[in-house]
């Protein structure tokens, strides 16, 4: 099965959806480590009254993770299962015709 | 009635409750597949709130806000790390180790490498893992029932941390996994109502307006801006700074090495339902986190000096118990000693489900991989793996118990990150490997576990957290009258060399490397033959594991 151009295709998918976005949200998450770290002037700049840069950089992480997971979920509801589920039923097909 | 009756009653209650949920369940409990994975029965939806309960221990509820409460803007971070990790989950581990395992971590290595060192690999770092997050519950438990009687009695302490581990014990022996899901699921219902409870109740107390709560948080614990601001604590030197960095990254990458967390996985259906409960738990430790923001600068906006220092004297563990008292009336009133003793048990609640979570975890990792596949090479029946579980879970709780008791002086927050360092060492590189690397193979796996369990528990030995941390001690004006040892060792002891608090840094890096080395140093065909097949089964879940039918 794994010879198949539909599980190539899966695979291609997979990969191409949760490597490139794994990378960004750690890229993302490091740079609100490091720029608390070493960006103290632009962190620490109010925003609205006693809300500054680095909370509201701290709670885009929240936003952007519920995001990337919603759009996980959609992209693999989407793109994903429909073909995992094929590939499974061929599966079954064949080990009871072998 | 005064507080500490309606505490012991609430108390009673839970455990009531949870021990009547395991008998429950025990009677639903036929074979290993039930013990073991709940009989792979749960919804996503049910799994989720499991996944909550499990993962949000008494670090998250009394750890992270009372970090907040002590560093200002610097706790903030553990909420972050704690909730972007699962990411990582989601994207990567979640659904192919559905798919390709059965009950333990090892699984999925066992799938296509040499059963025997790569169980008892996997088995060694399970434990290992538990028992250090297992260390950090009980701490939890400990000062929390000291606080609620009002003494600070160490035979109390150490009584209470008796007590919880003998009722995990039962749990686990009783009511498997079945039970201890649905002790989680109740857990992670009143925790969620519990803290929601007085986020509105802080919240409301500064008209739902979030900067002047900051502003009166700033203002309260006399440190101004620099409590809202990142570096109070971790920007002082550049050595805290880089310390600051290895936390994060052990936060974000400990997660999906959790051993606890992973095996949640194989308690539904299909790997479709493993991604909604991990949707479910995000939706849910995500709002959790969102409400310790207000709990951490809550606490730190409203206690007195009297509470603040307390606070700091128990290393921050009882900020939130301390705020429910304070938004309930105050000491001595009775809606303070209500909102104590409903969120002091909700906080035990949270202990009780996690640490039957870990101790499951570990108890089966030790039954499943190392009496079943190594010891008696396969051959062991169901029902001798579950007698075996059950010894081991008593053991792990016995050692539990006795190692909590000198942990007692750490920031729980601070001890589960250690436990996320230590996993996102020893398992995390070896499961990303399996699921994405062809090559990986045998040696590699058994290097990286080994390396980064031993790295990263031997770079904590020798760092500040045992020994060499010197704390000074301040007067009311805050002059320095004395010195304090910040470590486990007492003062006057000092063989640290490894500067840094959280080894994650090193240690993960490391266990990547040697995952690489052991495997392009070694040649194993089969491993790599067997690959394509873990990759189809993972990816599609054709062959995967099903769901017991009843």
């Amino acid at each position: 099965m794994q010879a198949s151009p539909e599980f190539a295709e899966l695979r291609k998918r997979y990969r191409g959806f949760a490597f490139p976005a794994t990378a960004a949200f750690l890229i993302w998450y490091l740079l609100f480590v490091f720029m608390s770290n070493w960006a103290p002037g632009f962190m620490n700049t109010k925003v609205i009254g006693n809300i500054n840069v680095a909370l509201i950089f701290g709670l885009l992480q929240f936003a952007t993770t519920f995001g990337l997971a919603w759009a996980y979920s959609r992209f693999s509801a989407k793109r994903l299962d429909p073909l995992a589920e094929k590939l499974r039923d061929d599966y079954a097909k064949g080990r009871r015709a072998s | 009635m005064s507080h500490q009756t309606l505490t012991t009653i609430l108390f009673l209650a839970i455990v009531a409750l949870t021990v009547a949920v395991t008998v429950w369940a025990s009677r639903q409990t036929s074979g290993a597949a039930d013990y073991y994975a709940g009989g792979r029965g749960f919804s996503g939806f049910q799994n989720g709130l499991a996944i909550g309960g499990d993962y949000m221990s008494a670090a998250s509820f009394l750890g992270i806000s009372g970090a907040i409460a002590l560093s200002g803007f610097d706790g903030f971070l553990y909420s972050i790390g704690f909730l972007v990790a699962w990411l990582v989950a989601l994207l990567l581990v979640a659904e192919m180790l559905r798919n390709s395992g059965r009950y333990t971590m090892a699984d999925q290595l066992a799938y296509r490498m040499k059963q025997l060192p790569v169980r008892k690999a996997a088995a060694v770092s399970t434990v290992a893992v538990s028992i250090f997050y297992l260390l950090a519950q009980m701490v939890g438990a400990g000062s929390l029932v000291a606080l609620l009687l009002g003494v600070e009695s160490q035979g109390i302490k150490n009584f209470t941390i008796f007590g919880v581990g003998i009722l995990m014990i039962f749990y686990v022996t009783i009511g498997g996994m079945k039970g201890t899901t649905w002790v989680q699921i109740i857990k992670a219902v009143l925790l969620m109502v519990g803290s929601a409870l007085i986020v509105v109740l802080v919240l409301a107390k500064f008209g739902f307006n979030l900067s002047d709560l900051l502003g009166a948080a700033a203002a309260n614990t006399g440190k101004g801006d620099a409590f809202l601001q990142p570096g109070l604590k971790y920007g002082v030197t550049p050595t805290s700074k880089i310390d600051f960095v290895s936390l994060g990254i052990a936060l974000v990458l400990g997660t999906a090495g959790l051993p606890h967390i992973l095996i949640r996985f194989y308690t539904v259906p299909t790997s479709r339902d493993a991604r909604k409960s991990v949707m479910w738990a995000i939706g849910l430790i995500g709002t959790f986190y969102l409400f310790t923001l207000v709990l951490g600068f809550g606490a730190a906006a409203l206690l007195t000096k009297d509470g603040l220092a307390k606070v700091a004297a128990t290393k921050g563990n009882l900020a939130s118990p301390l705020l429910a008292e304070m938004v309930g009336g105050g000491p001595g009133s009775t809606g303070g000693a209500v909102l104590l003793a409903i969120i002091a048990a909700v906080a035990f609640a949270t202990i009780l489900a996690v640490v039957a979570g870990l101790t499951l975890t570990s108890s089966m990792s030790v039954a499943h991989d190392l009496y079943n596949s190594v010891i008696k090479k396969g051959t062991a029946t169901d029902k001798q793996e579950m007698r075996v579980a059950k010894l081991s879970a008593i053991v792990i709780g016995l050692i539990a118990i006795v190692l909590a008791i000198p942990a007692q002086n750490l920031n729980i927050a601070f001890l589960v990150a250690l436990a996320f360092a230590v996993a996102a060492s020893a398992n995390l590189p070896a499961i990303v490997y399996n699921m994405f690397w062809k090559r990986f193979n045998t040696r590699g796996a058994t290097w990286s576990i080994y390396g980064g369990l031993i790295s990263s528990l031997g770079l904590v030995f020798f760092s500040p957290v045992m020994s060499g941390k010197v704390l000074p001690v301040l007067d009311a004006a805050g002059k320095q009258v004395g010195e304090i040892s910040g470590s486990l060792f007492p003062l006057g002891v000092d063989f640290a060399w490894f500067p840094l608090e959280n080894p994650g840094l090193v240690s993960i890096p490391l266990a990547f490397f040697l995952g690489w080395l052991g495997t392009v140093t070694s040649k194993e065909p089969a491993a790599e033959e067997r690959y394509t097949e873990l990759e189809v089964r993972a990816l599609t879940g054709a062959g995967a594991e099903e769901a017991v039918q009843h």
